[in-house]
Formats: C-alpha cells, sequence, structure tokens
C-alpha cells in the first residue's frame, strides 16, 4: 500500500471534490430576482437521494403556488421569490443549509424540507434564529421541543398514538363477521413505529389479539419469508407500517403467497403514488391503508382541482409523480397559510405571525385548517381508503373518484368497505 | 405438512433465490474487488444504472428485462474498459490506488445517483415482464418466477464467466494478473490490458444483475444503497478472487437471511447474515474459497 504524503491527500481530495462536485448542480439555482425586494421564501428540499420523489413533487407544487400568487400581484405588494437547495436526503446537511438560507442569503421566511426525518435537524437552527416554522408532513417533531413558533402541515396531529390507527380499527366494525387477530409488520423508522404503536395500544379496545408483531430493517429485499410467518398465524386483520419501496415489496410478497385477510393494510406509504399504483395494478384492490387526499367527492376543497390541473400539466416535464394525489395538495397548502398570515400581519414579523397562526384558522386547498399549542393540526385527519374496481395499472382512474375510496373519517365517506382482501375484485 | 418444516423448507427454498440475485450482485465485485484489488465502491451504482437502461430500453421497445440485461452487457463492458482506464491513468499508474482510488470510486458512486435523477427523475421504475406475477407451487414450497428467473439468469452468466476465467488464455491471464502483474509482463502479456479486460467483464456482470433486480422489484436512483454492505461482504466470504466462494456465500447469505426472518423476525436478518460473516472469517480468514497468501 502506498505511503500516504500530504500531497497524496491532497490528490484525494481533489479526486473527492471533483467527482462530488456535481452535489450543488442537482439542486435549482436559486431563483433570479423578480423585480424590486421581492420577499423571500427559503427551505432546504430532497431533490435526489431516497426522499427526491415526495420532494420534487412538493417542490413542484410550491413553484406553483408562487406563480398563482406573483400572477395576483404578490404578498404585501412584493413578488414572493423562493429559494431551495437540495439536502439530497441526507439529514446531516440540513443545518447547513439552514443556516445559509437565514444568515447568508438573509431569506425573509422558512419553510420545511418534506418529512421528519429532514425536518428534526432543522429545529435547533430555526429555532436559535427565532423563525416562524410551516412544515410540510412532519409527524411529532414538536412534541419535546414545544416551540411555540413551529406549524406542521400534516393530518396526525398532536396525538399519533392516540389516533393515528383509530380509523383503521374503526373498520373492523363495518366487517360483515367480527374479527380476532391482528398481526403487525412495521418498518424501523420513526413514523412506522409511531403508526404500529399506536395499532398496538388500541387492539384490545377492538377485541383484538396480537397474534405476530415484528419490525424490519429499511435494507430488507425479499418479504416473502416474513409474509409467510404472518400467514403461519392466520390473522384476521393485517396491519403494515412501511415506506417505499419496501410497500411494494410487501404488497407483492402478499400476492405470490396468496395471503388474505377480512381486513389487510394499515399504515403504508407507497400505494399513494402515482407509481407504485401503475406497478401493483389490480394487486391493491381491497387494500385499506392510510391516506391524505382523495379525488372523491367528500375532499372536493375549493381550489384543489384547478390545483391538480396545474400540476399534472407539469409533472411529465419535472419528471415527478404524475398524479399530485399525495402530499402536493398539503405542500400547495402549506404555503396558503404563510400568505394568508401574512395578509392578516401586514408584515415579516416572526412573532406576530406565529401568533396568528395559533390564534386563526385558515382555509387552504386541503380544507380548513386550525393549529394546536403544539402547532399540529388540532383535528387529526388520518384518511383511510381502500383502493377497489382496479383491473390495470392505468393511472387514469386515479383522477376520478371511485378508486380510492374514503372509509374514514365518518366526515368525509365515500364507499363501503369490501372484505377480504386478496378475493377477487 | 408440519407447518415449522415448510417454514423451514420455503425460507431455504426463498433464501437460494435471494441468494441468486446476491450472486448476480456480487460476483462482478468478486472480479474487480477480489482479482483485480480495486474497491470499486460503486458497482451497485452502476448496477442499478444498468437496470434503469433495462427499464428505459426494454419498455420502449417492448423486450423482456432480462434479455435487455444480457445484449446491453456489451455496452457496460466496453463502459467499463473507459472507467479503468481513466483510474489506471489517474491513480493506478502512479501508485495512488488506495485512498485516492476509493475516493475515485465513491464520486463515481455520487455522480451515478444523481445522474440518474437528474436524467430520469427520483421516482420508482419498473419493468415487469408478464411471468413476474407467476408462482409454482410444488406442494408447499412457493416458487415466484419474479425470483427464479433472475436467478437462473445470474448463475448462467456467473458459470459462463467462470468458464471464461479458466479455460481461455485471456481468463488464465485476469487470474494470473491477481497474482504477480510483472511475472505476466515477463510473457509479453501487458498487466493493464488483461486488468481493462476483467474490470469490463464485471461492469458486463452489473448490467446482468442490474436485469435481475429490476425483475425483482422496482428500482430508484438510491437503490444501490441497499446492497453496498452486502455485496462487499459475500464478496469478502466467499474469498474474494473465487466465483464459486462468491455463489455459495450469497446463497448461505440469503438462506440465513430468510430463515432469521421465517423464525426470529425480520430485524434480526441482516445482524445474523452479518454475523455469519465474523464467524467465517474467524475460522477461515481467507474466506470460504479463499487461499491463504
Amino acid at each position: 500500500m502506498s505511503e500516504l504524503t500530504r500531497r497524496g491527500l491532497g490528490r484525494a481530495a481533489l479526486a473527492g471534490a471533483l467527482t462530488t462536485a456535481v452535489a450543488p448542480w442537482a439542486a435549482p439555482w436559486p431563483a433570479l430576482a423578480q423585480g424590486v425586494n421581492p420577499i423571500r421564501i427559503g427551505c432546504s428540499m430532497s431533490l435526489s437521494g431516497g426522499l427526491a420523489a415526495n420532494g420534487r413533487s412538493a417542490q413542484l407544487a410550491q413553484r406553483i403556488w408562487a406563480e398563482d400568487v406573483n400572477a395576483r400581484g404578490g404578498l404585501l405588494g412584493r413578488p414572493v421569490q423562493l429559494v431551495s437547495y437540495d439536502d439530497q436526503s441526507n439529514p446531516a446537511n440540513v443545518p447547513a443549509l439552514f443556516t445559509k438560507l437565514i444568515d447568508v442569503d438573509k431569506v425573509d421566511l422558512v419553510t420545511s424540507p418534506y418529512a421528519t426525518a429532514m425536518i428534526a435537524p432543522s429545529m435547533p437552527v430555526v429555532m436559535q434564529r427565532g423563525m416562524c416554522y410551516v412544515a410540510l408532513f412532519g409527524a411529532g417533531v414538536n412534541e419535546r421541543l414545544k416551540y411555540d413558533r413551529y406549524f406542521s402541515m400534516n393530518v396526525t396531529g398532536d396525538d399519533i398514538k392516540g389516533h393515528y390507527a383509530r380509523g383503521f380499527l374503526e373498520c373492523t366494525k363495518m366487517l360483515p363477521n367480527p374479527v380476532r387477530s391482528l398481526s403487525i409488520l412495521a418498518v424501523d423508522n420513526d413514523f412506522a413505529q409511531r403508526a404500529a404503536e399506536s395499532v398496538r395500544g388500541m387492539a384490545r379496545e377492538y377485541g383484538l389479539r396480537i397474534v405476530y408483531d415484528r419490525s424490519y430493517p429499511p435494507s430488507t429485499v425479499d418479504f416473502t419469508p416474513t409474509i409467510r410467518a404472518i400467514q403461519a398465524q392466520r390473522p384476521d386483520v393485517v396491519f403494515f407500517a412501511s415506506y417505499p419501496p419496501d410497500s411494494n415489496g410487501i404488497l407483492r410478497a402478499v400476492s405470490e403467497l396468496k395471503l388474505s385477510a377480512a381486513l389487510l393494510g394499515g399504515g403504508m406509504v407507497g400505494p399513494q403514488i402515482a407509481a407504485v399504483q401503475a406497478q401493483l395494478g389490480p394487486i391493491l384492490n381491497n387494500l385499506v391503508t392510510w391516506d391524505v387526499y382523495s379525488p372523491e367527492p367528500t375532499m372536493q376543497f375549493p381550489g384543489v382541482v384547478e390545483f391538480q390541473e396545474k400540476y399534472r400539466a407539469r409533472a411529465p416535464a419535472e419528471q415527478t409523480d404524475v398524479l399530485g394525489n399525495y402530499l402536493q395538495p398539503y405542500a400547495y397548502a402549506q404555503m396558503q397559510v404563510i400568505a394568508q398570515s401574512l395578509a392578516r400581519v401586514g408584515r415579516i414579523d416572526q412573532e406576530a405571525l406565529a401568533k396568528d397562526m395559533h390564534a386563526n384558522g385558515f382555509e387552504t386547498i386541503v380544507g380548513p385548517v386550525r393549529f394546536s399549542a403544539l402547532g399540529e393540526w388540532a383535528e387529526p385527519r388520518n384518511l383511510f381508503v381502500q383502493f377497489q374496481n382496479i383491473a390495470d395499472g392505468d393511472l387514469e382512474k386515479y383522477k376520478k373518484p371511485g378508486t380510492k375510496v374514503i372509509l374514514y373519517p365518518p366526515a368525509l365517506k365515500s364507499g363501503t368497505l369490501r372484505s377480504p382482501y386478496g378475493a377477487p375484485a | 405438512m408440519d407447518p415449522t418444516l415448510s417454514l423451514l423448507l420455503n425460507g431455504i427454498v426463498s433464501g437460494l433465490l435471494l441468494g441468486g440475485l446476491y450472486a448476480a450482485a456480487a460476483s462482478g465485485l468478486a472480479v474487480s474487488f477480489g482479482m483485480l484489488d480495486i474497491v470499486n465502491i460503486a458497482h451497485p451504482a452502476l448496477m442499478v444504472a444498468a437496470g434503469m437502461a433495462v427499464v428505459l430500453v426494454g419498455t420502449a421497445l417492448g423486450l423482456d428485462p432480462l434479455l435487455v440485461a444480457v445484449l446491453q452487457a456489451p455496452l457496460f463492458y466496453l463502459l467499463g474498459t473507459l472507467l479503468y482506464r481513466a483510474y489506471h491513468h489517474f491513480f493506478e499508474r502512479r501508485g495512488d490506488e488506495a485512498l485516492q482510488g476509493l475516493a475515485f470510486f465513491f464520486g463515481v458512486m455520487f455522480i451515478v445517483e444523481v445522474g440518474l435523477v437528474l436524467l430520469l427523475g427520483p421516482e420508482q421504475r419498473f419493468l415487469d415482464p408478464d411471468y413476474a406475477f407467476v408462482t409454482w407451487r410444488l406442494g408447499e414450497i412457493d416458487v415466484p418466477l419474479r425470483m427464479l428467473a433472475p436467478a437462473l439468469l445470474a448463475l448462467a452468466a456467473i458459470a459462463a464467466l467462470w468458464v471464461f476465467l479458466r479455460r481461455s488464455f485471456t481468463g488464465l491471464a485476469v487470474a494470473a494478473v491477481a497474482q504477480d502483474p510483472e511475472a505476466l509482463r515477463l510473457m509479453a502479456v501487458d498487466p493493464v490490458r488483461i486488468k481493462r479486460i476483467a474490470f469490463g467483464l464485471s461492469i458486463a456482470l452489473a448490467s446482468i444483475a442490474g436485469g435481475a433486480l429490476v425483475v425483482v422489484q422496482p428500482i430508484e436512483p438510491g437503490s444501490h444503497q441497499v446492497f453496498i454492505g452486502r455485496v462487499f461482504a459475500i464478496c469478502i466470504m466467499g474469498g474474494m478472487a473465487s466465483l464459486p466462494g462468491c455463489v455459495l456465500a450469497a446463497f448461505l447469505f440469503g438462506v440465513v437471511e430468510n430463515l432469521t426472518a421465517s423464525f426470529y423476525g425480520p430485524s434480526w436478518s441482516p445482524a445474523v447474515a452479518f454475523g455469519w460473516l465474523l464467524l467465517v472469517l474467524a475460522f477461515r480468514p481467507q474466506g470460504l474459497f479463499g487461499r491463504l497468501a
């Protein structure tokens, strides 16, 4: 082995720098100034790496919002400019990017990257600078920090353990026959473990005995042995808390082994994504899973159809989720919250904005929103939907009602439960 | 059949099938890392790039993903030779291949991932042939063709490579260059050329592995991260330069992972599989089929 010299180390550094210097190219250049003194809103977003699929589609939704606002004359008479950097789905990059946004770029406001794992590392920087912070799809981030200027655009609410799985278990009451046994499989990450904790805690209340309760690492490639072990327990109800692409692997294994259950699904992240829907096709039939949006008549809030038309027109060129039925309306609504609060306060004042957000509600394209003391949604709205009437991987049907039928909450219910999973649709 | 016995047999069979995929991913590395001593950490990323190419070409032409993987393998061979030229010119020639070479391949890995995101987007891509939805049932044993077909192709490709390495002059030279490049030079054989050929072959195997991966699961630009630890572990467990050892280690890894998942839960699978690696290295530091230096 060659001896490491200072020159050698320099070459190594150069080699690394030359080859990794592409990273900043992946981040979009900060938008050019759009006139005099724009309101600058900054964030880091996962535009590459594991979270990029959702990060890029969230960014497209935010860009559509900025264009809509600027077309109407901007905010407080000033144009809006979005400044974002690619955090590469790496939580370690987030604090430095937020420091740059606030201290160097001097943005007026900050919004969060997508999801808990990326929001959490941004919190110390945001809190030190006293910024009002509207986050996207964070779950329980502020539970211990109790930062009074944190607000979360997510349906899970303050108490994930107490609320998350309620809707899924309520679906057991819609079954023709009583169910007795429950199996739980959850990926080893924060959100899925909270989801599993929620269903575990409420199982007894619904008369369910837990016959299988395991976690799996995110690096799992083959789910057939795990699904076979679940099958051996013959559970009536199967609850998965999974992330893509695991959700895909789990459902493929369920289909291959012909696992059937009166109620199967749970907290699966993946079936909401267009690419997964296209691939799995009829395998999704009768799956009951957590969701945040479905184009059912009960969720036609003002503005959402117009947003989705704009989004769907641009998504193919942007190479991101072509349907926009998941977090995309919430990313747009996240920015609506900022806009409405700014309009009420009349100036950029972090403290005043936070007080306004605590005190008032918001009308958004995902419906009316009000925040709790912790900054979560005051009223949780975990949807549980069932996939129905799917014969192939064509995505057009997902733009219309009747494919992702809402079973819970009752106020948004749009169809009836079909059981079991695994039976011909 | 007794349910426990059924779980056991199915765990072994599914583990062997999973091992086929691992063998596909690790065999290329057994050539570059094991025989040529090139720490190509970008190998799984190139496998995913090959998988993406399989999806694009297969979708456009309506071809089977495994067939596309075989057809595009020569192109990946050429890519491998170009990559080796760059590596040799900038690092190996100067004797800087250790740390600098690692940094180079780390950079290549990063460029491949980000390049795929920029070119194709971060979304999952898939190409499912009809047989991917078929499961053969042999009594109580389930054999999904989604796992069987890629495993068979992988084993065929590895067998062909093994015959080439054992029977042809160039193949024997590849084995020789791993041991003593100077001796090879004395026999009027250019070791750099031989290494270039061998590295090209390792990347061609990444193409086969990419096609196999597409049949098993949808892929995204970051999918390679799941395989980095496994393929290096399998390569080391098998005995570095040994293709049969690599295949055996891949099967062992797959079976241990799946049996652990069946009986003790999937959380324990990686720990037990990597624990086996430690055990093998404790009793056979040279790996299953390796030779002591």
